[in-house]
């Protein structure tokens, strides 16, 4: 794609004029965004952070936003329901459904962006576009432009959140573009799980463009769970970007099933001393699918920890891309942190392509990384077999006991096991 | 017991096994009854564990020549599962870990695929449960077992015990424990000899593979056989095992070679 054809694409997909919103700072945000989207290239694979991402076929429509749905599949999307949940906002085609939300009274305050969160005024006008930037990301920055009613979710200062909060996103419309948002704040001392969840009801061919940002205060503590289960027609392209006050704690679990070809850029820069981060991720992706990860973790301050296990499991002739990136800055002296890439090939068509980045500037620190690449172990499989299963039945549990490693983290447990029985029906598909 | 007039339940005749393209077993003839308690010893490298593996049909080891009956079926026209259904029972030298399955539901899988295959009633997780906590009792295993991945993180004692609770479970014809003593504490070593010797019935047989003596404290084979260069060079009763253990290999392995020059 030449450069002129990039620039167009971006272009394509915003909206001819903005209409002004009653928050004078929302809209001068979007109409920045909107000028930015405009003077920005979309990537192709001749950029260093794309160069395994050819994202051409998404380049061939330029989807336009979705409209309100005509019909809710209000069934279907009940039972994507989490029942620990007692906080829920819902997504269809990227519009708010409030009346199947939910903004129990946990203590939490839970809204949209265009609406003054009850009980956090201010809140989304000072943090939003902190953490993800427009200048440089062409996506974020015609998700930016479209910002209306994006999720909040703050956590006020020294309160634990004893129940998690559901972001569901549910696409029902095919060739449509959805442009959900995430905000997080969770103030000095406060805890918080929260899971967000992508899903297609109808399948088809569509594109989600998201972007997340979660601020995490000093001394609190996150548990982000992410879920991409798209249609293998979709394309799915978002940012999380992460800040980590001194002493915070935050673990996700980054579990991608969907999408045609889907890119997470996951940003966490610790910002404080003494903080802790933990990445998990799970593709597991099988026919002609895409499966990107891009992660950073940037140490900036010292005693800072981090420990991140990122899985693949490819069928098919599909592919998986991870590139873990690691920086410890001058500075940030004790920096503890270890990296690990696992990759399962199931046939001699799939692809992994991995890569560990560590820019290491501090002296005093401990960096471990690793990545494999590689077959079901034939001793695993024989071992299996020696106690009466099939070959089928050995690889099949194998399979699954790989994803599990991953999935068993996930602290909320209903949503755990309807991912276990996801991943067994994902690996078991041979049978 | 030796059991001369028994039923010949395991009968291996002129096996050759390679692996990588190199000729291990070198011509290997082992007949086992029903009843009877075998151990094979042998020098490092003597190719004991090629004959455990080669039985038990792992990939790797290539069957060349001769042949190999469990209860009169031809052993090598049946994959490493319908070996397994067939009675046939390998306990590693090495037990695989498997994180992410719980043993509990990978025991449940391997028992109802056996008792499948041998026609009678599977169990579901209650009944399962009440069943294999018997069996963990009578071996005295810790129930912590159950939850537990497969070996994941267990020591080297505790895998040796798993092999042993799925013998248990899976009630071979012959079980074959390839150097299931190695690196055993005392304790251990009690719970798989206790292991053994109650799975040892009138209609079952056993062969053991170790480097030492010291598994045979424990259960008394039948019949010890030594193995060198591939093939059986010495076969005896019991008191050839306390002979090796106050002796070494050398000795035979130097009547082995004047024998043959």
């Amino acid at each position: 794609m030449t450069e002129s054809a990039a620039k167009s694409y971006a272009a394509a997909l915003l909206p001819g004029t903005l209409p002004a919103g009653p928050n004078a700072w929302l809209n001068r945000l979007r109409a920045a965004a909107l000028e930015r989207a405009n003077a920005l290239a979309v990537p192709t694979t001749r950029d260093e952070d794309w160069r395994f991402t050819d994202l051409s076929p998404l380049y061939k429509t330029a989807y336009q936003p979705a409209t309100f749905p005509t019909e809710m599949p209000r069934e279907a999307i009940e039972r994507l329901f989490v029942p620990e949940a007692t906080s829920r906002l819902v997504y269809v085609d990227g519009h708010y459904v409030p009346e199947m939300s939910m903004t129990g009274d946990d203590g939490i305050s839970v809204g949209t962006v265009v609406d003054s969160v009850r009980g956090a005024p201010g809140i989304a006008e000072g943090h939003i576009a902190r953490l993800v930037g427009v200048e440089q990301d062409p996506f974020a920055a015609v998700n930016t432009a479209y910002l209306q009613h994006g999720a909040v979710v703050a956590v006020p200062r020294d309160h634990q959140a004893s129940r998690p909060v559901q972001l569901l996103f549910v696409s029902t419309q095919p060739e449509r573009a959805s442009y959900p948002r995430v905000l997080v704040v969770v103030e000095r001392g406060a805890e918080l799980s929260f899971i967000e969840d992508y899903v297609s009801l109808a399948g088809g061919a569509y594109f989600v463009n998201g972007v997340t940002e979660i601020a995490v205060g000093e001394n609190a503590s996150v548990r982000h769970v992410r879920v991409q289960r798209d249609s293998e027609q979709s394309f799915h392209i978002a940012t999380c970007g992460v800040s980590l006050a001194r002493d915070a704690r935050y673990a996700s679990q980054n579990i991608c099933f969907g999408a045609r070809i889907s890119r997470l850029s996951h940003n966490v820069r610790q910002e404080g001393e003494g903080t802790d981060c933990k990445l998990d991720g799970l593709a597991l992706v099988a026919g002609r699918q895409l499966a990107d990860t891009h992660s950073s973790i940037d140490h900036a301050q010292p005693n800072g920890r981090s420990r991140q296990l990122h899985k693949c499991i490819v069928d098919g002739a599909a592919h998986a891309v991870f590139n873990g990136r690691i920086v410890v800055r001058r500075g940030a002296q004790r920096t503890d942190s270890a990296q690990s890439s696992r990759n399962l090939l199931l046939t001699g068509k799939a692809h992994v392509d991995t890569k560990p980045q560590l820019e290491i500037l501090a002296d005093d620190v401990k960096c471990a990384h690793g990545a494999t690449v590689g077959q079901l172990d034939p001793d695993h499989v024989f071992y299996l077999r020696s106690r009466g299963l099939s070959e089928a039945a050995a690889r099949n549990l194998l399979t699954y006991a790989f994803a599990a490693e991953i999935v068993d983290r996930i602290p909320i447990a209903s949503l755990r096991e309807r991912l276990e029985e996801l991943v067994t029906r994902r690996t078991q598909a041979k049978v | 017991m030796r059991n001369p007039g028994g039923k010949l339940l395991l009968e291996v005749r002129g096996l050759t096994t390679s692996v990588s393209g190199v000729e291990i077993l070198k011509g290997i003839d082992l007949a086992v009854r029903e009843g009877e308690v075998h151990a094979i010893m042998g020098p490092n490298g003597s190719g004991k564990s090629t004959l455990a593996k080669a039985l038990a049909g792992h990939p790797a080891y290539k069957v060349t020549g001769g042949e190999a009956r469990l209860d009169g079926q031809d052993l090598f026209a049946l994959a490493p599962e319908e070996r397994a259904r067939a009675g046939l029972f390998l306990g590693f030298q090495y037990p695989v870990e498997v994180p992410g399955v719980t043993n509990a539901s990978f025991l449940r899988l391997a028992y109802n695929t056996v008792q499948g295959a041998r026609g009678k009633d599977e169990l579901d997780p209650l009944e399962f449960d009440d069943f294999v906590r018997e069996k963990l009792k009578l071996l005295d295993i810790n129930p912590a077992f159950l939850d537990r991945s497969v070996n994941d993180g267990f020591s080297g004692g505790e895998k040796k015990r798993n092999e042993i609770l799925q013998m248990a479970l899976l009630e071979p014809r012959l079980a074959v424990l390839d150097e299931t003593d190695s690196g055993l504490d005392i304790d251990a070593l009690r719970v798989v000899a206790n292991g053994v010797n109650s799975l040892h019935a009138p209609d079952r047989a056993i062969v053991l593979v170790t480097h030492y003596q010291r598994l045979l404290n424990y259960i008394t084979p039948d019949y010890v056989h030594v193995m060198a260069g591939g093939r059986i060079i010495k076969t005896g009763d019991k008191s050839l095992a306390l002979e090796l253990e106050s002796r070494g290999y050398d000795w035979l392995l130097e009547s082995g070679r004047a024998v043959a020059a």
